[in-house]
């Protein structure tokens, strides 16, 4: 009787409670919340057109009116009109503010409906010829269709999600394309590693030097802070001696030229990875960005795609790795007379245009193109308007709520099918901080707050991973029954004896007794 | 320094727009025939950049310096970093004072700066990413084994640090080293193993040896003679001694080629300067071929020795062949070494499993000078120190030693550190002695094969030790690498380090089957109890009559025989 409790106290496993049923209420929840918020989001828009309609005509009028000195100012006055709305009204992160302007007005060019600004601001013609007399509501109804295709373009549409929670939910699967461009950008993660390597193979034959300070702080740099809110990035650059390809380039005596074909692509990057090295002090994903210049020998190497035409910018990339751009520069030999090694300065610019664009890429800023009839402003010093950023921000919470969701009932389901593992205090705070965050952000989604809502998804992460990945989860994860069956069966088996001994004899003593009662009914 | 500031100069004309911090690399071989036949080489690399890492701007654009290891120091703000792999025990009264010493198996010692506030959970996370980067079970070092030296370990490179708190320092005597450590210390060479030096590191002629040690020092240096400002100098150094009879055969003649199989055919191009030097100090012993005119001195080690130098980056050096495969071949086997002037032993004595001595011996080799030595060691807290025991005597006399430094250990928290400061007489031994008794460990706090014993670190014998020649202390005179390692503050001594052997000491070993015994034992004890306790529950008790006796039974049976009735 003592023994008993005794013994339950000292082998039990310690484990701390676990909000398991938050857990699984967040996990029906997920599907439905995307819809939701973006149900609201509409909603978000319509007040706004409607009392806004009005006063702001007003404004966009009065800029007609001071500018209409002549016609070559009229390509510029869109333009204008975005600055001005901004500093009129400071839309909020996550918002997009849409005016509609008469039919008739000469404030966007001919043929364009939709002009979509660097700001968070569209200005939207309104379509057919519109008797005035006609009431508010049909107003909308005439020009909804046409706002949620705004919206759609300037914050998020259903193939974004998809796209954002391709990994962790398996929706109606797309064209091979699509699947292809949602698996170029990098996964949701609270910081990026961005490296810049110059692969010099030879040495001794010329000297290479690149003024990357400089370039990343005039081309990647603003870029970078645009992107803030989103991610801590850092950079650095180094430069690899000795560093090869992993395949041999073929010499085309028709360009005298050697050439890379698109299917050894694959295997240029194995061989140099091995010298890239790891970031040590942190974990967050690397994006690599090679340049390699040929030497003497090798030199020069074109890269050629499937149609075996050459690649305009002599670069390729790998989806969520990084990109490999060759450089050339035989042309900066001379003679043969020069005396080895040759330095050679490289022109960042060429370069880093490329590799921008990469960058976009990697980091899921895709440009889809825009509708018929939208002109949206091409993007300007800093490389990303804001409605491009909201539009990521929406993916990428969206991103961070799945998956941080996905991990906690993953960790629920783990450690209910596995009563071995020791839940310690540190962890269960850790998965009820993710349940809080996580239900602090689908809060914000819906209200609309998209920079708390990124905030609370990006916390609800980082407690998730640290409490799937604590080491302590592992302590007693290799315990297996037959070592307890060890311990115990030293115990067991002597008392069973006598145990048994006295069954069979009750059985037997049973037996004769019947056999007794059945001889006196005889 | 003239040559060093013509290059810079040479180097800025072409790199003037990039205003980026300069960096430079030399490499270095030293070949150093030993009396005993053997053969030691000992590589340098020396990487300095002059880019501030104390600051507060990040380093992230890196040119020589290896990417890697600079994100360490500015991660965890390192000041100073040395950290060696070493296979094998140095000889020192067989092969004389190494370049650069250092303990068997994986040493680490760290400056922090002072920025860092806490200094253990750095120290930690550093063990660990270093672990990962030079693939090494760093990471066992934790409390235990992790000691803060007063007075031993002082910064070798600028900064006058004093606050030994923000110093760390940790050996694994146990660390067995291997070509996975070789790999990644050569991925930190600019060259790699593709060119220079580093081509003659392979690892299946490196690590068929006697001794076998490589290192990493990294710390800040003076960038002009003036010290305006600091640079970040990062050595990479290789020592290997090879064996007269199992790699040279017993024949007393060695050749690049028969070391290291390679020949050397370039420098490395990234090199300012490339380096093979050879001691032909003891030279009628043997012969050099082939013969290189330039001969240079250095006062390496209190002694001032002379050295053949075959320039690299010259194109004459490699000859007709295009390739340099220097062969030394000895005339005669006899010869005197120069006795090294401080040595030591250490060993453990007493019998039985409960109690034991530690002995370490300091011999004083100077005919007529004494001098001061520091003696730092570190032991586990499973040899539990008994410090009143402490003796130091020499000449059979006592020696009172004018600085302790004892921190006690705590049990499964830290371990025994014990600093003295000794004066040697002249040609003498001192004997360090202090008694220990041995702890009884947790069962699973032993080692997977705890029959073969626990390691106690190397202990340090740090010294100024008097020296014949002047020595050169223009820290900033362009030396060769191997004599510029350890700054030299005076004319009159120069500073060495001592590493004493590790002891293997046998701790009372359970029988690890022990516990499921005990555990069937006494499971047993229970169930025989329990199986008559039970018994005596169960059972029913009747009065039985007692049997009939024999010979009432006999006469029953005749009895019945004869058909009367029984009894």
């Amino acid at each position: 009787m003592v023994g008993v409790p005794l013994w339950w106290r000292t082998t039990e496993t310690y484990r701390a409670w676990l909000p398991v049923n938050q857990i699984n209420e967040l996990a029906e929840l997920q599907v439905c919340l995307c819809y939701r918020s973006m149900a609201h989001w509409t909603r978000y828009v319509h007040p706004v057109l409607g009392y806004q309609a009005g006063c702001h005509l007003r404004i966009l009028n009065e800029i007609l009116a001071r500018d209409h000195s002549g016609d070559d100012t009229l390509s510029v006055l869109h333009v204008e009109a975005d600055l001005s709305l901004h500093t009129l009204s400071a839309s909020p992160c996550g918002s997009v503010v849409v005016y509609v302007i008469p039919e008739t007005s000469v404030l966007l060019p001919q043929g364009v409906d939709v002009y979509i600004g660097h700001r968070r601001t569209a200005v939207l013609r309104m379509g057919a010829p519109m008797s005035v007399g006609k009431n508010h509501k049909q107003l909308l109804a005439h020009l909804e269709p046409r706002i949620t295709q705004v919206v759609q373009v300037m914050s998020f549409s259903h193939t974004d999600i998809t796209a954002a929670l391709s990994d962790r939910v398996r929706l109606s699967p797309g064209s091979k394309e699509s699947l292809a461009d949602s698996m170029r950008s990098f996964k949701s993660s609270p910081g990026y590693e961005i490296t810049f390597s110059l692969l010099n193979p030879d040495p001794k034959s010329h000297r290479l030097d690149w003024d990357i300070e400089g370039a990343v702080h005039s081309y990647i740099q603003p870029l970078l802070t645009k992107l803030a809110p989103l991610a801590n990035f850092s950079i650095d650059s180094q430069i690899l001696y000795y560093a090869m390809l992993g395949v041999n380039p073929r010499f085309d005596s028709s360009l005298e030229a050697y050439t890379l074909n698109a299917d050894s692509l694959a295997h240029v990057i194995n061989p140099v990875e091995a010298r890239l090295g790891s970031n040590a002090a942190s974990s967050n994903p690397v994006l690599n960005f090679l340049l390699y210049v040929p030497d003497a020998h090798h030199s020069p190497l074109y890269i050629h795609d499937h149609q075996k035409q050459p690649v305009a910018s002599n670069a390729f990339h790998s989806p969520r790795w990084g990109g490999i751009m060759v450089y050339n520069v035989n042309d900066l030999y001379g003679r043969g007379e020069t005396p080895l090694p040759v330095n050679i300065n490289i022109n960042m610019e060429k370069v880093m245009g490329v590799f921008l664009a990469q960058l976009r890429l990697m980091l899921g800023v895709q440009s889809s193109p825009a509708p018929p009839g939208f002109l949206v402003e091409p993007c300007g010093g800093a490389g990303l308007a804001d409605w491009e950023l909201d539009r990521l921000m929406w993916s990428r919470t969206v991103e961070n709520v799945a998956t941080a969701t996905t991990t906690i009932t993953s960790l629920a389901q783990l450690l209910d099918q596995i009563g071995n593992i020791v839940i310690n205090d540190n962890i269960a705070s850790q998965v009820s901080s993710t349940v809080t965050s996580l239900q602090l952000a689908v809060a914000e989604l819906e209200a609309g707050n998209l920079g708390f809502a990124l905030q609370y998804s990006k916390e609800a992460i980082l407690a998730s991973e640290r409490a799937f990945f604590d080491p302590s989860l592992l302590h007693l994860l290799y315990f297996p029954d037959d070592q307890k069956f060890a311990i115990y069966i030293p115990l067991f088996l002597p008392m069973c004896v006598p145990i048994l001994l006295s069954l069979i004899k009750i059985a037997s003593e049973a037996r004769q007794r019947r056999k007794l009662k059945q001889s006196k009914k005889d | 320094m003239a040559i060093r500031r013509l290059k810079h100069t040479r180097t800025h004309a072409h790199a003037c727009m990039l205003q980026t911090p300069l960096d430079d690399f030399q490499e270095e071989l030293v070949i150093r025939p030993l009396h005993s036949g053997d053969i030691y080489a000992s590589f340098q690399f020396r990487t300095v950049w002059d880019a501030d890492f104390m600051g507060d701007q990040k380093v992230s654009h890196y040119r020589l310096f290896p990417k890697s290891l600079g994100q360490v120091i500015t991660k965890f703000s390192v000041r100073e970093l040395h950290i060696s792999f070493t296979q094998g025990y140095w000889r020192t009264m067989q092969w004389g004072q190494p370049y650069l010493p250092s303990p068997p198996g994986a040493e680490l010692w760290v400056w922090f700066q002072d920025t860092v506030t806490d200094v253990d959970g750095t120290w930690k996370e550093l063990t660990n990413v270093l672990s990962g980067i030079f693939c090494a079970s760093l990471n066992f070092i934790d409390s235990t084994n992790t000691v803060q030296p007063s007075a031993s370990f002082k910064p070798l490179g600028i900064g006058n640090v004093t606050d030994h708190s923000f110093l760390r320092y940790a050996t694994l005597p146990r660390e067995i080293v291997c070509t996975e450590n070789l790999t990644p210390w050569k991925k930190l060479l600019p060259c790699g193993s593709k060119a220079g030096l580093s081509v003659l590191l392979k690892s299946e002629k490196l690590f068929h040896s006697t001794f076998h040690s490589q290192a990493v020092h990294v710390r800040p240096v003076c960038q002009d003679p003036q010290c305006r400002t600091t640079s970040m100098e990062l050595r990479q150094t290789l020592n290997v001694v090879f064996d007269l009879h199992t790699s040279g055969q017993g024949k007393r003649e060695w050749s690049l080629f028969k070391m290291f199989s390679r020949t050397l055919t370039e420098a490395c191009p990234l090199a300012s300067s490339s380096k093979v030097y050879v001691d032909v100090t003891d030279n009628p012993q043997f012969e050099l071929s082939p013969a290189t005119p330039l001969l240079t001195q250095a006062v390496v080690l209190g002694d001032r020795r002379t050295y053949s130098v075959y320039d690299l980056t010259q194109q004459a050096s490699f000859g007709s062949s295009r390739s340099l495969n220097m062969l030394l071949r000895w005339k005669a086997a006899d010869g005197e070494m120069l006795r090294p002037l401080l040595h030591s032993e250490r060993y453990v004595a007493g019998y039985g499993l409960q109690a034991g001595e530690i002995h370490t011996l300091i011999y004083n080799h100077h005919p007529y000078r004494a001098f001061p030595v520091l003696l730092l060691s570190a032991v586990p807290w499973y040899l539990r120190l008994y410090i009143h025991t402490l003796t130091v005597s020499s000449k059979g006399k006592d020696n009172r030693p004018s600085y302790i430094h004892y921190q006690p250990s705590k049990d499964r928290e830290r371990p025994h550190l014990l600093e003295m400061l000794l004066q040697l007489p002249p040609n003498s031994v001192t004997e360090v002695t202090v008694e220990f008794e041995r702890a009884l460990l947790k069962w699973t706090e032993y080692t997977p094969d705890p029959n073969h014993g626990f390691y106690v670190g190397s202990s340090v014998i740090s010294a100024l030790v008097p020296s014949v020649v002047a020595m050169d202390t223009n820290s900033t005179l362009d030396r060769p690498l191997f004599s510029s390692f350890f700054p030299c503050k005076e004319e009159a001594s120069y500073f060495m380090r001592v590493y004493t052997e590790p002891l293997l000491v046998n701790l009372p070993t359970p029988d690890f089957s022990m516990p499921y015994n005990v555990i069937c034992l006494t499971c047993t004890v229970v169930a025989v109890g329990y199986g008559s306790l039970y018994n005596l529950l169960t059972r029913t008790f009747q009065v039985d009559e007692p049997s009939p006796g024999l010979a009432k039974r006999i006469a029953n049976v005749i009895r019945r025989f004869r058909g009367v009735p029984l009894l």
